[in-house]
């Protein structure tokens, strides 16, 4: 054994204990695990509908399928579950399943168990569900408005919780302000898109009711109740385990958390263990997602650059429901709602709102990406008003070195902090004199080059209290207090000397192990390799308590601290068995180098392993303060974590790191492209237990903030149709999108926890997107930015015109397609006169031959068709029933289609507009359509959606050219080539 | 994410691919390199009878070189092509263009032929061959044919291959005397689908005149699109007449607006990248001998 490094193997920047495994394909995640046997294979439906009413669903031609075992609907799992309870008292249900309406694409609506996912995934198709379709509202704006479709009826409005919250007095302030800045904003939705995708096994037993789950989520804490309470049984009778490795979560896999009481349920109705693994598709489309905000923030300064006041008013929108821990994306950052600022009045308004999307959920960062959008941005937009320069305004701001302990306004208590030192730290590693110089320079030879900063505060190890603030003072007094976020840990020695530690941090790739086993390590005078840490959970056999699960950076503030005193405890048993040997007091033992030995001096010592033998083998020999065994169990819960108080001030978090960072970027006027130049975080994150995973930490939460900035948007129509299902419309950056990042350091230990670190991780991705777009709103003198700023964006920026990436095209008196609308126009020239086009436009015959793929079309009255079509572009194809109706014909020269269709990859709705005009002798047609397309078709294929289309329309115009005799020319030909088709095949058959 | 059932078959030769596919009668997707093809099964986009997996044609393979024109096998893999120096020396815009092809992982199972045949509008490689007015090779039952580029394709993944028929291969016209070669595009991400791309061939006369400029646009329309450069033959192969070819073309073509790039901002794309791109194929062919 190799002697431990003077410093202690903390601090040090060991490289992963997890990634022998990761890397050498050994690990096993959870799609990995057949832990019992049996099981079947699980395809969930879902609802291709924003929003629409469940009239009745058929499953009798999936249920015949051969291979299926089963098949689960709302109705049962209404039976057998309780709706998953929220923090915000509405009257919404929310169910792991639909039960008689949809509201959102994507929401489950069926279960099927069969043999296989493949056999699965055909009886999907079987199942007839009869919706009815109704208006959706995906847009804050829309869904708040009067009159807009209602989601939940029993509440009566989309607005399903307003609070306001005023810490000091920020009228009095806004009064006394020299200056008022403000601006509005709306924040997109994205999603950090983990490798491994949610997966759930469940296996229900009776005799008595007992559920075991095993699953991916990252941490059953207060969920766990949650689960229990709706599978109504308690809480030993539910156990969830969770597999050795994880392919990432990012936060996005706590809201596994329905399936697993959807699977849970399923497998009670259907008597198996059921297993499901999430696809892309499904997890892009209906897993979780950041919210996304219509914010507006306004800030008084003083003339010199004071910031007096800030007023925040958030509308969020959580998605179809309140799905916990939801609200909690925009209460996190509310305790810290001064930044790294030294301002004292603050006024906050919250509006939370329901709308036809997937319910919103934890996403790396968690509300702080939208917090310091609004604050930064601001930031920088008053210095340029100020003439300050934006370094200068923030130091003149900053919380200062000697204020901590920092109690801000709404209740945080920041630990310790030198922003200022933090400051410099980034200017002297960006060079932003010389930054500064080149976009002089750049300016002058007419280039766009930006310089962007953002700071904050990085809350860590979160209060679960802060939740209850959508709650008034009143309701939470009516209520049994909450606060805290407890830790544990558990510390085993066996007879051998070798350390078996358990912590309940459920990681999702983070390094905990490894941080865990280096404290351990120093604790116990062994080495990293001797400790196993074992961070797979079973809420039957592992120590637990209710935390916040493995979100806000809780390990590094939080676990640590259970760990380290868990190791320490189990040191003084061995120190206190050796002081007998060694016949001193036994606080002037040491663990060192895998001995007990008497402190300093140069005698030879007892082994570890000698010493933890005893306790195992000869209790009866141990001195009287010494209990036999050694097994150590901590919970550790910091005393700063109180309940919110009367005035809604709470301790929302234990650590408050420090971030600062600095965009320079250039943006190509011609094509958009944004470049970034030069990135630099620096990062206060307390001690740095493992820099080498801090540093790791940093660079993933940076890649997870550019693409919020520059790339990601879950897209929906106004009416909820999902647009971006796959990669290739979706899209996050890869390694080679990531620019160099120049990571600084900065260290004041956290006086609060037993390791002086802080929490870090969610790091950057909280600020990178302001500070990107401070560097573009630098570059093109522009504050209207909305992200992420794509090349077409920021090309329309820097162009002067309005960015607008929508589907959308000018109105015009007739036409007035609603934004997001697929839409095009063209022309087309007939032979015929228009008399004669337009009766053969509207002859049932006619049209069946020129509607590509038309099988079959009834006139059903004098303007209404109806038809069955099968359209084909290539390989892709699908049968649809269609209807279309004539509205406002004036014959021959104009008339209005409107039609819909709908098959099983997809539906749509569209108008067209077609005029005649005569033109020498023949026709010129014009026409203009507007559509709106959803389903699957619309959720993977919006690339080619538009110039599909625009074929379809060529190929039935041509149609129409082509029919000018009974049996057109095309169409004649067309049947030769079947027939011969058809004979070749069969004489190749006999 | 599971394909529906198919039937899948793997034939040796390129008479029982075509026999297979006269059998399923218009009813089986070619497996190629199966980038495409593959997301599309899984999403249960397409859903064909078979699958016929092409893989083991040895005919299909290789690169030759022939007077006057080059012809690469359909199976040649896309990072093989990129490594080839005879195509490098022979057909050099698709050296140039290789690398805007997805990424490594994708070329090292996506092929030259399969691009061709699944006609992304947006896709590199039946860019390339239009503008350099080349010919795809389509086996038959009774025939082996050759159709032009610009008569291939015919929209979005639509093109003149009958169901019955087989890319056997692509004939890549030779590399010119005099010519330059340029190649350029906009994707939100390297590798993406291109937003737009410009290919560019001009042959320049010994005093540097415009002799024959073919520029191909990619991405805009539902095929891609080989410009009428015919008013620019015999003006001086300068960056200004570059200039004059990208603002003609930008006039002139009828861009889609989708999710990711308004009509507008394709036009303006169009504008650029053929300005710059003619611009570099001029000043290549007046360097070249």
């Amino acid at each position: 054994m190799t002697a431990a490094p003077a410093q202690g193997w903390t601090g040090r920047p060991l490289p992963r204990k997890e990634d022998l495994a990761l890397l050498t394909g050994r690990a096993r995640f959870m799609d990995d695990l057949e832990p019992l046997p049996g099981i079947r294979h699980v395809a969930i439906l879902r609802s291709p509908h924003p929003h629409a009413r469940i009239r009745g669903i058929d499953i009798s031609g999936a249920a015949a399928l051969p291979g299926v075992f089963g098949i689960v609907t709302g109705a049962q799992i209404a039976e057998t579950c309780r709706p998953i309870p929220s923090v915000v008292k509405t009257p919404i249900r929310f169910m792991p399943c639909a039960i008689d309406k949809v509201r959102y694409v994507g929401e489950p609506v069926a279960v099927i168990a069969a043999e296989s996912r493949y056999v699965a995934e055909d009886a999907l198709d079987l199942i007839e569900v009869d919706y009815e379709p109704l208006p959706g509202v995906a847009d804050l704006g829309d869904a708040m408005a009067e009159g807009a479709p209602v989601l939940h009826d029993e509440v009566g409005s989309n607005v399903v919780n307003r609070r306001s919250f005023r810490y000091g007095n920020p009228e009095g302030a806004f009064a006394r302000a020299d200056h008022v800045f403000s601006f509005s904003y709306s924040y997109p939705r994205s999603l950090a898109t983990p490798m491994e995708t949610y997966g759930v096994i469940a296996s229900f037993e009776g005799g008595p009711d007992r559920f075991t789950v095993w699953s991916n989520f990252q941490g059953p804490f207060v969920l766990h109740t949650l689960m229990a309470t709706a599978l109504k049984v308690p809480g030993n009778r539910l156990r969830l385990i969770t597999p050795p490795a994880s392919g990432g979560s990012f936060g996005v896999k706590q809201a596994v958390f329905p399936y697993i009481v959807l699977l849970a349920a399923a497998s009670r109705i259907l008597k198996a263990p059921l297993k499901w693994t999430e696809d892309r598709l499904e997890h892009l489309t209906a897993s979780s997602a950041a919210t996304d905000r219509l914010g507006d923030i306004k800030a008084g300064f003083s003339r010199d650059g004071e910031l007096m006041a800030l007023h925040f008013t958030n509308v969020v929108n959580l998605g179809a429901y309140v799905r916990a821990p939801e609200p909690a994306s925009v209460y996190r950052m509310q305790a810290t709602s001064n930044g790294c600022y030294r301002v004292r009045d603050i006024a906050v308004d919250n509006t939370l709102v329901v709308t036809n999307r997937v319910p919103a959920g934890l996403n790396r960062g968690y509300g702080g990406p939208q917090f310091y959008f609004a604050l930064e941005r601001v930031m920088d937009m008053a210095a340029r008003e100020l003439g300050i320069d934006p370094v200068a305004l923030r130091r003149r701001n900053f919380i200062r070195k000697d204020e901590f302990p920092y109690h801000a306004p709404a209740g945080s208590i920041f630990d310790s902090g030198d922003y200022d030192a933090a400051m410099d730290e980034l200017l002297r590693l960006a060079g932003y004199d010389d930054l500064k110089a080149r976009r002089e320079r750049a300016k002058r030879e007419g280039r766009l080059f930006g310089i962007g900063i953002a700071s904050g505060v990085e809350p860590s190890g979160s209060n679960m209290a802060y939740v209850t603030l959508a709650q008034t003072a009143q309701e939470r007094a009516g209520a049994e207090s909450k606060s805290g976020a407890n830790s544990t840990a558990t510390l085993f020695m066996d007879p051998m000397g070798t350390v078996t530690l358990q912590v309940s941090s459920t990681p999702n790739g983070q390094g905990h192990a490894t941080v865990a086993a280096q404290i351990v390590a120093d604790a116990l005078g062994l080495e990293p390799d001797d400790i196993d840490v074992v961070t797979e959970l079973d809420t039957r056999t592992s120590s637990w308590s209710i935390a916040s699960g493995n979100y806000s950076n809780r390990f590094s503030a939080a676990v640590t601290s259970a760990v380290k005193q868990c190791a320490a405890n189990v040191g003084v048993k061995l120190r206190k068995l050796a002081a007998r040997d060694l016949d001193v007091d036994w606080q002037d033992v040491e663990l060192a180098g895998g001995q007990a030995r008497v402190k300093g001096g140069q005698g030879k010592g007892i082994p570890i392993a000698k010493l933890a033998a005893r306790t195992h083998w000869n209790p009866s020999g141990l001195p009287e303060d010494v209990t036999a065994g050694l097994l150590e169990t901590v919970v550790v819960s910091p005393p700063t974590l109180g309940s919110p108080d009367a005035e809604d001030r709470i301790a929302s978090a234990l650590t408050y790191g420090f971030v600062c960072d600095l965009a320079a970027v250039e943006i190509d006027r011609a094509t958009g492209r944004v470049r970034v130049e030069k990135y630099v975080s620096v990062h206060d994150v307390g001690t740095m237990l493992n820099p080498l995973i801090v540093e790791g930490q940093v660079h993933g939460g940076f890649a997870h903030g550019l693409g919020a900035a520059l790339l990601e948007e879950l897209v929906h129509d106004p009416a909820g149709n999902f647009l971006s299902g796959t990669f290739a419309d979706y899209l996050c950056p890869r390694a080679d999108d990531v620019p160099p990042l120049v990571i600084g350091h900065v260290c004041t230990p956290s006086p609060i926890n037993d390791t002086g670190a802080k929490g870090m991780g969610d790091g950057s991705s909280m600020t990178t997107p302001a500070t990107i777009a401070n560097a573009v709103a630098d570059a093109l003198g522009r504050n209207d930015l909305v992200l992420p700023l794509t090349a077409d964006r920021a090309w329309a920026l820097a162009n002067g015109r309005t960015p607008v990436t929508e589907r959308k095209k000018a109105d015009t008196p007739a036409f007035r397609p609603k934004a997001g609308a697929l839409t095009g126009e063209g022309a087309f020239r007939f032979a015929a006169p228009p008399e004669a086009l337009w009766t053969r436009m509207l002859s049932p015959d006619v049209l069946a031959r020129a509607i590509p793929g038309c099988r079959e079309i009834r006139q059903v009255s004098p303007t209404r068709y109806e038809a069955e079509v099968v359209i084909r572009v290539a390989a892709i194809k699908g049968a649809y029933t269609a209807s279309l109706d004539i509205v406002d014909p004036v014959p021959p020269r104009r008339l209005r289609l409107v039609g819909e269709a709908s098959g099983k990859l997809g539906f749509g709705r569209g108008e067209a507009w077609i005029e005649l005009q005569p033109e020498g002798g023949g026709t010129r047609l014009t026409y203009r359509y507007a559509a709106d397309v959803g389903g699957t078709v619309a959720a993977v294929g919006q690339r080619v959606l538009g110039a599909v289309t625009r074929v379809m329309i060529q190929q039935f115009l041509a149609g129409l050219e082509d029919t000018a005799g009974p049996g057109g020319r095309s169409a004649f030909l067309a049947l030769l080539r079947r027939l011969w088709r058809a004979l070749s095949r069969r004489g190749r058959a006999s | 994410m599971k394909p529906a059932a198919f039937e899948y078959c793997r034939p040796d030769t390129v008479a029982e691919a075509v026999a297979l596919l006269t059998e399923f009668d218009g009813e089986a997707s070619v497996l190629s390199g199966g980038m495409s093809l593959g997301p599309m099964l899984n999403m249960r986009l397409v859903r064909p009878q078979a699958v016929v997996d092409i893989k083991h044609l040895r005919s299909l393979e290789g690169i030759e070189v022939r007077s006057g024109e080059v012809w690469t096998g359909g199976l040649v893999r896309q990072a093989d092509a990129l490594k080839s120096e005879t195509l490098a020396r022979t057909v050099p815009l698709l050296a140039l263009a290789l690398p805007f092809v997805g990424h490594f992982q994708t070329r090292n199972r996506g092929t030259l032929g399969g691009s061709v045949a699944h006609a992304d509008p947006s896709a590199e490689l039946p860019l390339c061959l239009a503008t350099l007015g080349g010919q795809v090779e389509l086996g038959g039952r009774r025939r082996r044919r050759r159709v032009a580029a610009r008569d291939f394709f015919l929209g979005t993944f639509t093109t003149s291959r009958e169901p019955a028929e087989l890319l056997t291969g692509l004939l890549w016209p030779r590399r010119e005397p005099r010519t330059g070669y340029a190649f350029d595009e906009m994707a939100h991400r390297h590798g993406d689908f291109a937003i737009v791309a410009v290919a560019a061939a001009a042959t320049v006369t010994p005093d540097g005149r415009v002799e024959r400029l073919s520029v191909g646009l990619g991405g805009v329309e539902d095929r891609p699109m080989v410009g009428d450069t015919g008013a620019f033959l015999g003006h001086p192969a300068t960056p200004d007449t570059a200039t004059a070819v990208a603002e003609a073309l930008a006039e002139r073509c009828d861009p889609m607006t989708d999710m990711k790039a308004s009509a507008d901002y394709r036009r303006a794309l169009v504008r650029e990248l053929t300005g710059r791109t003619v611009a570099r194929a001029f000043d290549q062919a007046r360097r070249e001998p």
